[in-house]
């Protein structure tokens, strides 16, 4: 029924697949054949679905924000992810993976993180859960994301800094992929993003689709219509725009816009827009659009916003792009700190920055004012609040 | 013949192979490193094409692949370093090299250029048994490149076999649960692995990689398998070398006990 789905073999079209080195390879299996059996089980799904609602917080509000609707003159809604517990939408999926990990029988947990969303939310279900947890974080990350940092430590994990390459989210991933390697009995890999060989793309966005199974609902509550005419989500690997158009993908009447990184331009070298500026390449286990120079070396991005700073994407977005399912843009650094502040004085909250990347884009595109427009508010911005008050030049 | 099949049946045990990665740790290495291997005694040459972002390395590889890089290094310009290595040496030499550089060149355009550059066989750790064989393993085939599959610790029986039937040149025995590296001792479990895979009696000739550091664990791989294959004990000795020639000639006595 789902026309933009993975093959067996975990390709959407062109993109995907699982290209990893044979010593992750019965992990790798392992997961191919027991994700789906287990996410669909009753057991699974209910313990799921009551871990979401008491201890994460589900649903999110969806709520019309009045003022920036003003403003803008359409109607805009917010998806509030940033309200769950611990912060961001990554707790649906380190819920949903923790349980996975499990069934498995495994011991041991590791991560990577970029923002420390992911990084926190991990750590939080392995207290949760009483399972050993090792987060593995760029060295710049671990400095420009000190509060998430300090809170994996209260929460018991170990937060073990990557002192390789440009030391950010990229670099992160390679290390818990060695750790990987290196532990492969009683180790998993609760990965943050719909990245990664197969199965962890479909993995993710079916543990992430659970925004767009309330914004169904929700929206026809408010308005009668199960569906907008466009949702809006920011991207770096892109699990939260993944959850958010996952039930509307094979409805084409819903318009579906992803914002990439800009970074401080897409026509500067310090920029993390992968479908802008990336070629199709292999990275992390999967193909898909990669930034690379012309000998195929992956470069180094960059964003201000420490969980869009990766030169991948998903292959679910490479496919969508390609498709021309999803329109993609790119926002820059200073134009998502002006969103930042922009919906923190207009509406009184404060957005993750990898958010306002999203927000930002509505100085950027008009929609018609009968218009239904939603966005995914995907985590809040107390992480933030150093980089953001800095660049507005509020503090001294 | 492709002079790897040639090398095993000429020689029958305690087979060295050694990697090196290219541009390391001058950008003008490459050649001197290859006539010092071949004259010292190495039977087979594993050329590394350096990677932004090789997972299944550890520290060592890492280190040497990112200086490598900031050398300039390129598999364009390795190629063309390489035109003339023919004439140097015989020794088979393996191009081993991450998935995305090679894509990037283009996959035809890599198996033909390496073919006219008497390149044997590659070693490229993220392109899957199952990925090759669909999509890649006629342009190997038409060129006579070999390309070296892993086995690991992990590996289950049966895959083992389904990658014996599959493989070709040799079966790249990865010793332990690990990325490169190197070890002082390999433990039992190692050793009943190794001897394992010997009960196997693959149709494959079997060379153990990562961790082999020293005669102790070259003397253990060889004990049940063929060979073995150094690389990061290798490349710290390079790190710090006066001398390539004499360096290699010391380190390759070392390792096999050959004077």
């Amino acid at each position: 029924m789902n026309a933009i789905t993975v093959d067996k073999e975990g390709f959407y079209g062109e993109f995907g697949g699982a290209y990893i080195p044979e010593m992750l390879y019965p992990n790798i299996r392992e997961l191919q054949d027991n994700y789906l059996g287990i996410l669909e089980s009753p057991t699974f799904r209910h313990e799921l679905q009551s871990l979401l609602k008491d201890y994460a917080g589900r649903p999110t509000p969806l709520y019309f924000a009045e003022r920036l609707s003003e403003y803008y003159k359409t109607n805009i809604y917010l998806k509030r992810e940033d309200l769950t517990h611990t912060g961001a939408h990554k707790i649906n999926n380190a819920l949903g993976q923790i349980l996975l990990a499990r069934q498995l029988g495994k011991k041991r947990i590791i991560a990577e993180t970029g923002a420390g969303q992911h990084g926190v939310a991990t750590a939080t279900v392995c207290a949760r859960m009483g399972m050993e947890c090792t987060v593995y974080m760029g060295a710049l990350d671990v400095v420009r994301q000190r509060p998430n940092v300090e809170r994996m430590k209260l929460l018991g994990a170990s937060v073990i800094p990557v002192e390789q390459g440009n030391h950010t989210l990229k670099d992160a991933v390679n290390e818990a992929l060695r750790d990987w390697i290196s532990h492969p009995e009683d180790t998993y890999y609760l990965i943050g993003s719909v990245v990664g060989p197969h199965p962890y793309p479909d993995l993710v966005a079916r543990l992430q689709s659970v925004i767009s199974e309330e914004l169904q609902w929700q929206l026809r509550e408010k308005t009668g219509r199960d569906a907008p005419d466009t949702i809006i989500a920011c991207v770096g690997g892109g699990s939260n725009a993944a959850g958010i158009f996952y039930h509307y993908l094979n409805r084409p009447e819903v318009r579906l816009i992803a914002v990439e990184a800009g970074g401080k331009g897409i026509d500067t070298k310090e920029t993390a827009a992968t479908i802008a500026l990336g070629q199709t390449g292999i990275l992390h286990g999967s193909k898909t659009y990669v930034m690379q120079d012309d000998d195929g070396q992956i470069t180094e991005p960059y964003s201000i916003s420490a969980g869009l700073d990766y030169p991948g994407i998903g292959p679910l977005l490479s496919h969508l792009f390609r498709q021309h399912r999803a329109e993609f843009y790119a926002m820059n650094d200073d134009e998502a700190l002006e969103a930042a502040h922009f919906l923190a004085r207009q509406e009184g909250i404060i957005p993750a920055l990898e958010s306002a990347h999203a927000l930002a884009l509505l100085n950027k595109i008009n929609f018609p004012e009968d218009h239904q427009v939603v966005i995914n508010l995907s985590g809040r911005g107390d992480k933030d609040l150093e980089v953001i008050l800095r660049n507005k030049g509020i503090t001294e | 013949m492709n002079r790897i099949d040639k090398l095993f049946q000429t020689k029958s045990g305690r087979i060295l192979s050694v990697y090196f990665t290219a541009g390391y740790p001058e950008i003008n290495s490459t050649i001197p490193i290859i006539r010092a291997l071949s004259d010292n005694g190495a039977d087979m040459i594993e050329i590394g094409v350096p990677f932004s972002d090789p997972v299944a390395d550890g520290p060592v590889i890492q280190h040497s692949s990112s200086a490598a890089l900031k050398n300039g290094i390129s598999l364009k310009k390795l190629l063309n370093r390489l035109k003339d290595i023919r004439e140097i040496t015989d020794v088979p030499l393996l191009m081993m090299s991450y998935l995305n550089p090679v894509l990037h060149y283009g996959m035809e355009k890599f198996c033909r250029d390496i073919h006219e550059t008497g390149i044997d066989g590659t070693i490229i750790p993220d392109m899957p048994l199952e990925i090759y064989t669909k999509n890649y393993k006629h342009i190997f085939r038409g060129y006579g490149i070999k390309n070296i599959f892993l086995v690991t610790p992990q590996t289950a029986e049966e895959r083992i076999r389904f990658i014996d039937v599959e493989g070709e040149g040799f079966l790249y025995v990865v010793s332990s649960q690990s990325t490169t590296g190197t070890k002082q001792v390999f433990p039992k479990k190692q050793m009943d692995y190794f001897k394992h895979l010997k009960d196997m009696q693959l149709k494959n000739r079997l060379l153990a990689g990562f961790g082999i550091s020293n005669r102790v664990t070259f003397n253990q791989a060889c004990r049940y398998l063929d060979g073995a294959i150094v690389g990061s004990a290798f490349i710290k000795v390079l790190e710090n070398a006066p001398d390539i020639h004499t360096a290699t000639h010391v380190f390759i006595r070392d390792l096999t006990g050959r004077s």
